[in-house]
């Protein structure tokens, strides 16, 4: 709620050219995409490139900024207070994002799968059994599903204890010890990354493709969203532990490092939804 | 013009005249036991509708009129009355669950597609239509019989003197007066829509998906209607003409298809959905 | 707006001169000011393409666009209109109002903001560039559902891209207007005691953050469906095209109250002003917004009528469509009540709203009676239509904008516009938009399709009186511009309390506002 106690003045940034930049780069990156899917391969990559390193300097600028503003004690508690509510309404949107695919998922699974295998639509699908999971009534054959014990399972472990360490290190941020604080962010990012490696060896054995039906594009859509998000939490947990490491964050005054750890606990979460309901069940 | 002069009437007339004056200004005749209690229904919220606007805005309008400033109004600081606003919260709920209620049961009689007499499989095509009646195996092919120079600038090619300008088929579909009849909905490329004001009917084919839904004609007629679901170029000209005959007029009509079928036994149609569907 | 100002702070730079700082200013109000003028810019690229589908309808036959074009038309007019005229409007208007309704310095993230509001003109770039790639713009209705959007070309994944982008500025808009909203009130200012305005944003915000990645996740899946191979929309492989149906419809229906409410809360603070008198039912007000925004989510399926679902899923659908009739009834009896005894005088903002409550209460009406699921499946996709839906929209939305840029005006140039012209342009609006689109009822009970560049000759009269109107409607809104423009160049000076009714901390600094207001938190009684 508004905090008056502090006297001093909401800090409002000066003008500032990183808007306009990462406009610029996200529409180098649409019309770059574009033209990948549609035009000369070339000229598609050059847009992207431009695209992409427009988006890292943008990136790499505005934190900075940030970084600097927050280092330089611009920031006071209302700011503080602001950057909370910010970060809790944006993973509230990720949700969102997520609940898409799942209802997809759910939809297949407890709708349209079903339905072509109804009475009537013998008529059109002759024959076809809608079990899940399933690659859909046209050339249906056997496929094998990932199954939900092997490298999933260790994943789900991985994920799991990645959010203790990194309660470990905010544990440690709190107590001002530097050491546990880093070693806790690196042993997360460590799983982090080890969890994307697995993915990636389990990506490379899948036994069917994005292409296989509903359950492919389902099994690879929510799992492709998902690790990318993980990519961008690991990436995050870098910035917060190279900043750890030059010294940044007090006891008091760390919420960067909340954030991605609040970031770092929802991506652990939606995890173990795709666990029970994309290997699972 | 006799539609120019419905027009003038009514404007003229009031609101509440212009919904009778004439099926010009309203849902078309209802020939089927379905859209006629849609027609009902129609009518029973139009009216109730129209009931509470005057009431709510002659309120609104008394008040603009009688509590102007330059009239010498001045302010009263009045405001949160629970009874009040108790009230106007809980009539609106009655009004509601008064129309709900034949509602539900018009919705829970549409749905009901058992015991039919029979069944035409429907399946819609970027831009025609495709019938196959799985009982009396006949199967036709529709497709918009307006000449097609007649669409197009009418300064170029003349008035449309076509009275049922892109609203005839080459061929009709042809149903039983008074008999059940199913329909199964489905396309075969994008989604189309089977509409028919008159008959109560407005289904998406879907493609891949069979849909159903049913209608009983009770009047000998011809009824049109058109692809109400957007389906790309064509969209606008893929009609819907259905012709209910006496049964025994549908049996003759049933024999003749049956020759014309035998007599150019069509090979070319074993395109089946799913190598259209499948990409 | 140079406006000397005694409470120079060091973090309050002054923007650098010219065109320039527009660029990168972090100033709520410049920010504000280009989302309108964006806003009104995108009103008349889609209202051109209006005119062209009038036009072409005009008579029947095919005279100007061919089928192609026309289903383009249709699709683009309605995504700019929409995503380029409406929520702009309604977010420029929540930049520069509500920092000075809660006594804020400025939006919580003053730098995104400026990002909000610069993804908006590439986005709009891609979403109207499309007309001129081969092919076209995407022509399958803003709905884009497959499988005929998987059939269009390069557009369509401009389009996609577009919507993507356009769903990044809303989300970040929308956290931005939630923080400040949460973190920024003066002292004192208790949510129950924030202006309506301030209220309804708070709402409309969350419903944004709510489902605009719901649509993002949607596009996504066509985007994979159109070109890597998955299935989601496609029965062979298990997929259904009704999916999207519904993923759009969790989205699109909450959308069309984020177009709504807003509105609501301008026309809560124009009709007390001018009646002299509180707003009745603050209160009541408030939960009804909150019972609508809730209720949006539960109402999708009666987009859906017509797609064969079971008998439960329509009704449940029906009753809950209905339900939304009574709080929205409680919005429409607390302005009337508000009216009752009040002082009233008819400026230009009063006429658009009083304008708003009648004729969105048709629009409300036509949409219950579309809420009916039997009467539906004898409307749908008829201009009934597309007559409730402009009744929401244009009498709705935009009137409230249109009355809330008069209300406002004063505050932001600190001229009083042209009294005269502001009514010629409310009455020129008034009367040609129902010229427009009242007759558009009667074509949809008639059975006239919608989307259609091409219509049987019994449908003639009423659509040339429809077009006729929008030609007037059209050209009537040149006068807002020019309205608009002599307001900005000179006029009265305004006072600070530009209304005599008028409440609020906005009315309490000058006209027009200094660039920055309220740097130390203004008390609040
Ligand atoms: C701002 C936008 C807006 C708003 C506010 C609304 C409000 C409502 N809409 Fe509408 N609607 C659209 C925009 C909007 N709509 C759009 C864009 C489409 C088409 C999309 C497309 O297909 O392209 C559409 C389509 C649409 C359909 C689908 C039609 C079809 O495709 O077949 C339906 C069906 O139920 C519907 C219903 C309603 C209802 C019940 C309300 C209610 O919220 C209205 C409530 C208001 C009132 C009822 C009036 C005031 C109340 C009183 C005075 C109280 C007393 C009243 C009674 C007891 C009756 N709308
Ligand atoms: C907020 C939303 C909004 C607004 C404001 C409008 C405004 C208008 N709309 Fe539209 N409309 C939609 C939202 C909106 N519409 C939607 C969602 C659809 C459904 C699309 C679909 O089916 O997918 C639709 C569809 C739609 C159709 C149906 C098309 C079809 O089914 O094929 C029609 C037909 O009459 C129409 C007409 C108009 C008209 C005449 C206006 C007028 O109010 C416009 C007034 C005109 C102006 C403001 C322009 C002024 C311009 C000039 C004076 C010329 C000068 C030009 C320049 C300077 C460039 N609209
Ligand atoms: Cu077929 Cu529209
Ligand atoms: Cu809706």
């Amino acid at each position: 709620m508004s905090s008056s106690s502090t006297h001093d003045v909401y800090y409002v940034p000066a003008p500032s050219k990183w808007p306009v930049v990462g406009s610029t780069a996200l529409f180098l990156l649409a019309i770059g995409f574009v033209s990948l899917l549609h035009f000369g391969k070339t000229q598609a990559y050059v847009l992207l490139a431009a695209g992409f390193a427009t988006l890292t300097y943008m990136l790499f600028g505005w934190f900075g900024n940030v970084i600097s503003e927050s280092e330089s004690g611009k920031y006071n508690a209302q700011v503080d207070a602001s950057f909370r509510w910010s970060m809790g309404w944006f993973i509230f949107s990720e949700v969102m994002f997520f609940a898409a695919f799942f209802g997809a998922l759910f939809y297949a699974r407890q709708m349209s799968v079903p339905l072509l295998g109804d009475v009537d639509n013998q008529l059109l699908w002759p024959g076809f059994k809608p079990d899940w999971p399933s690659m859909g009534p046209y050339n249906a054959t056997e496929f094998h599903p990932m199954s939900a014990w092997g490298l999933p399972a260790i994943n789900t472990m991985l994920l799991l204890t990645s959010g203790v360490t990194v309660t470990w290190a905010h544990w440690a941020i709190k107590k001002n010890d530097r050491t546990q604080l880093v070693l806790g962010l690196a042993a997360t990012v460590a799983l982090g990354l080890i969890f994307l490696f697995c993915q990636m060896t389990e990506y490379g054995e899948a036994a069917f493709s994005l292409a296989t039906g509903v359950y492919g594009a389902t099994f690879f859509m929510l799992t492709g969203f998902h690790g990318f998000h993980v990519s961008l939490g690991t990436l995050m947990l870098i910035v917060i532990l190279a900043r750890s490491l030059k010294g940044h964050f007090t006891p008091e005054h760390h919420f960067a490092f909340e954030a991605v750890s609040w970031y770092w606990h929802f991506v652990d979460v939606v995890w173990l939804g795709l666990f029970v309901f994309v290997y699972w069940l | 013009m006799k539609k120019l002069r419905v027009i003038a009437g009514a404007i003229a007339a009031s609101l509440p005249a212009l919904a009778l004056a004439g099926y010009d200004v309203n849902i078309p005749a209802p020939k089927t036991p379905i859209s006629m209690q849609i027609y009902g229904l129609h009518m029973e919220i139009l009216w109730v509708c129209l009931a509470i606007f005057v009431v709510v805005f002659g309120v609104m309008f008394y008040s603009l009129f009688a509590h102007r400033k330059s009239k010498g109004a001045v302010a009263a600081n009045f405001h949160e009355n629970h009874l009040v606003e108790v009230i106007w919260t809980l009539i609106p709920f009655v009004i509601l669950a008064v129309i709900a209620f034949p509602a539900t049961r018009t919705v829970l009689a549409m749905k009901d597609a058992s015991n039919p007499d029979m069944t035409i499989k429907v399946t819609a095509y970027q831009w025609k239509w495709q019938y196959d009646y799985l009982n009396d195996g006949v199967k036709l092919y529709a497709t918009l019989s307006t000449p097609r120079d007649q669409i197009g600038s009418p300064e170029e090619h003349g008035k449309i003197t076509n009275e049922h300008y892109l609203l005839e088929t080459d061929n009709n579909v042809v149903v039983p007066v008074g008999k059940k009849i199913r329909l199964l909905i489905t396309a075969n490329d994008v989604i189309h829509g089977w509409y028919v004001p008159q008959l109560g009917v407005n289904q998406y084919g879907i493609p891949g998906f069979i849909k159903d839904t049913w209608f009983q004609a009770n009047e000998a007629g011809i009824y049109r209607g058109q692809c109400s679901q957007i389906c790309g170029k064509e969209h606008g000209y893929m009609p819907i003409v259905v012709e209910a005959k006496s049964p025994e007029d549908y049996a003759a009509w049933v024999k003749e298809q049956k020759a014309k079928q035998a007599e150019a036994a069509q090979p070319a149609d074993k395109v089946s959905m799913a190598d259209t569907t499948a990409r | 707006m140079e406006a000397a100002h005694a409470h120079a702070h060091d973090d309050h730079h002054h923007a650098p001169a010219g065109i320039g700082r527009y660029f990168t200013t972090t100033n709520h109000k410049d920010i504000g000011s280009m989302y309108m003028w964006f806003s009104l810019i995108m009103f008349f690229v889609g209202g051109f393409m209006a005119l062209v589908i009038r036009a072409e309808l005009f008579q029947p036959g095919i005279q100007i666009v061919n089928p192609d074009v026309f289903n383009q038309l249709t699709t683009i007019h309605a995504l700019v209109m929409i995503f380029g005229a409406v929520m702009p409007a309604f977010v420029g208007y929540a930049n520069w109002q509500i920092p000075l309704m809660v006594g804020a310095s400025d939006m919580a993230f003053a730098r995104m903001n400026n990002w909000s509001f610069w993804l908006m003109p590439p986005a709009a770039a891609l979403l109207v560039g499309s007309f001129l790639v081969p092919g076209g713009a995407a022509g399958s209705g803003w709905t884009l559902y497959p499988p005929l959007s998987i059939q269009g070309g390069i557009s369509v994944d401009m389009t996609i891209l577009a919507v993507h982008i356009m769903g990044a500025s809303s989300i970040m808009g929308s956290i931005n207007i939630i923080t400040t909203i949460l973190n920024m009130r003066a002292p004192g200012m208790t949510l129950m005691r924030m202006p309506m305005f301030v209220w309804t944003w708070l709402i409309t915000a969350y419903l944004l953050i709510a489902v605009m990645p719901v649509l993002a996740g949607a596009v996504t899946m066509l985007l994979t469906d159109r070109h890597f191979g998955t299935h989601f929309f496609n029965a062979a492989g298990g997929g259904d095209p009704t999916m999207f149906m519904h993923i759009f419809w969790f989205f699109g229906h909450p959308e069309v109250y984020i177009m709504i409410l807003p509105a609501f809360g301008i026309i809560s603070h124009i009709i007390p002003t001018f009646a002299r008198k509180p707003l009745f039912g603050y209160a009541s007000m408030v939960y009804a917004t909150a019972s609508i925004a809730l209720l949006s989510f539960i109402v999708w399926g009666h987009h859906m009528f017509t797609v064969g679902m079971p008998a439960a899923g329509n009704l449940f659908f029906m009753y809950a469509t209905m339900l939304i009739a009574v709080p929205t009834g409680v919005k429409v009896f607390n302005w009337i009540a508000t009216l009752w005894k009040g002082s009233i005088t008819f400026e230009t903002p009063m006429l658009f709203a009083i304008g708003f409550v009648s004729l969105f209460t048709i629009g409300g009406f036509s949409g219950l009676v579309l809420a009916v699921t039997p009467v539906d499946i004898t409307l749908h996709n008829t201009y009934y239509v597309v007559a409730h839906f402009h009744y929401v929209l244009f009498s709705g939305a935009i009137f409230s904008i249109m009355g809330g840029a008069y209300y406002w005006l004063p505050k932001w140039t600190g001229h009083m516009y042209d009294e005269t012209l502001g009514k010629v342009h409310f009455w020129l609006t008034a009367i040609s938009f129902n010229i427009t689109f009242f007759p558009q009822h009667f074509l949809g009970l008639a059975g006239m399709p919608r989307r259609i560049p091409d219509y049987a000759p019994q449908f003639t009269e009423f659509n040339q009186i429809s077009s006729i109107g929008a030609f007037l409607l059209g050209f009537s809104q040149l006068l807002f511009l020019y309205v608009v423009i002599k307001c900005i160049r000179g006029g009265v000076k305004a006072e600070a309390k530009a209304w005599e009714g008028a409440e609020g901390l906005e009315w309490t600094v000058p006209s027009p506002a200094p660039y920055h207001t309220f740097e130390t938190p203004p008390a609040f009684h």
